[in-house]
């Protein structure tokens, strides 16, 4: 048992012990959702701002509901109806938060580093939901969770990361966590996406797919985040699906126990066969369930003041 | 120099649970009704043996659950956030006597978040509570039903119970 840090920022700066705490932590909300009455009083009177100054939609509602779960009070601002369009830097727009005593601020920001600014200027506690494409570090958990859940363990593991590495905060956090946490990380995609010096994250490179896939436990799949990419990487989405998409052929190759995940948005039809999004084998929206109970974890984590782990 | 005394061995603990046992059985007539719960760490396995005894003394099953209290603590940002244990209630609270086991009673607050998070599950027609130690200094209008040893202690001496490899209950002074 060992957490005393005041955000969550990213995985990069968190240790084994500190992914682990998050995980065992996240095992116990997951029964909370699993009751009739699902709502502790852990958070009362505690008032978490969601910045979503990027969209999102999962991610915030997730967010959301595990505050409400925790009985805590809500505020959320998003960046289509706030002052930002009105040229409020985050700075001013973080100190005024910071006068309405915000306890902790969940950010999401086009910006990497973003999150990082916050924790530096203000008290309120942190939590990283997403900054540009460096990091998303709940996403990361709920995804070690899952493994952990179904594997039983993730160290000696192959985990297979296909499709946009490059744009992809959630393959930086999620390369970091699984990589912690011992277990052998395979990227592959285009090689425009999927740069060789990813290696020097101790992951392997790959740009056959089929290599990457043989002895996969676990097989990733990103989607192609259009949003980010300021040109072209490659051809076309009908050559992506050809050559990067998991198909049924593809998957008659791996192995019969591996489980098929994705951190949504699904493209049915680009990265992923739409029968084999819906399969047993896919983990998807057990991904979602799990979220809701890591990111309850992470705000009851966080909650923890400065004093000793003993109870009377 | 830190000094640990032993003030209960695995048979004085034996003891006491059997004892605690009868005296749960005394006060609850309709046996049917009495399902244990623990606390965790160690109310959960302190529970589980005050179950067996039951069993032998009625002559069929009591349902025992394992309730975790920390979500529903009042010091939580007093304090670095506490281990989190499963909870497994395995049975119905609504209309139960339900006998909370905790291993130590102090200040009375874990047993008011236990309160507050059975009610959580339904709503229980009594609650009582047996402990295996009581060492005083209560800081709410809390008492024990049933109590395995009264220990009179100072503040900042240190009650340990030790139940699973090898069952004793040690006091240590600072």
């Amino acid at each position: 048992m060992s957490w005393n840090k005041k955000d969550l920022l990213d995985i990069e700066s968190l240790t084994p012990g500190e992914i682990t705490t998050v995980l065992d932590t996240a095992r116990a909300f997951k029964a909370v959702g699993e009751r009739a009455i699902k709502k502790v009083p852990a958070l009362r009177g505690k008032t978490v701002v969601n910045l979503f100054v990027e969209p999102s939609t999962r991610t915030r509602i997730s967010f959301e509901l595990a505050e409400q779960r925790l009985s805590a009070d809500i505020i959320n601002f998003s960046a289509e109806a706030s002052s930002f369009k009105k040229g409020e830097t985050l700075k001013d727009t973080a100190l005024n938060l910071q006068a309405l005593n915000a306890d902790f601020i969940v950010i999401r920001h086009s910006a990497s580093g973003a999150p990082h600014f916050l924790a530096r200027t203000l008290s309120a506690r942190i939590i990283n939901g997403g900054d540009g494409a460096h990091e998303h570090p709940t996403q990361a958990l709920l995804d070690a969770f899952t493994i952990r859940e179904r594997k039983r363990k993730i160290e000696g593991l192959n985990v297979t990361i296909l499709g946009d590495i490059l744009y992809s905060r959630v393959a930086r956090s999620n390369i970091w966590a699984l990589t912690k946490l011992g277990a052998k990380v395979t990227l592959c995609g285009p090689s425009t996406l999927v740069p060789k010096t990813f290696e020097q994250m101790d992951c392997r490179v790959t740009y056959s797919v089929d290599e990457a896939l043989r002895e996969a436990d676990v097989i990733y799949l990103l989607r192609i985040q259009h949003e980010r990419q300021r040109k072209t990487m490659f051809p076309g989405i009908g050559e992506y699906t050809s050559l990067f998409g998991l198909n049924k052929a593809r998957l008659a190759k791996t192995k019969p126990d591996a489980l098929i995940m994705h951190p949504g948005p699904i493209n049915r039809g680009v990265e992923i066969d739409s029968e084999i999004a819906d399969s047993d084998r896919s983990l998807i929206l057990e991904q979602v369930t799990n979220g809701l109970a890591v990111r309850m974890a992470v705000l009851f984590l966080l909650n923890g003041g400065k004093g000793p782990h003993e109870v009377a | 120099m830190p000094e640990a005394i032993v003030i209960m061995d695995a048979s004085a603990i034996g003891r006491a649970l059997a004892r605690i046992a009868h005296e749960i059985a005394e006060r609850n007539e309709v046996s049917a009704e009495v399902a244990l719960v623990g606390i965790p760490v160690g109310g959960d396995i302190l529970a589980a043996r005050l179950g067996k005894f039951l069993e032998d003394i009625w002559k069929h099953p009591v349902p025992v659950g394992i309730l975790d209290v920390s979500m529903h603590r009042d010091d939580l940002d007093r304090r670095a956030a506490p281990k989190v244990y499963p909870t497994v209630m395995p049975f119905d609270v609504n209309g139960k006597t339900i006998v909370l086991v905790d291993d130590v009673l102090f200040s009375g607050r874990t047993t008011r978040a236990a309160m507050d998070a059975l009610n959580d599950f339904g709503r229980p027609k009594k609650i009582q509570l047996a402990v295996l130690v009581d060492r005083g200094h209560r800081e709410l209008p809390i008492r024990a039903d049933f109590v395995g040893k009264n220990v009179p202690t100072a503040a900042d001496e240190k009650i340990s119970v030790h139940v699973g490899t090898k069952d004793e209950v040690v006091l240590e002074r600072k």
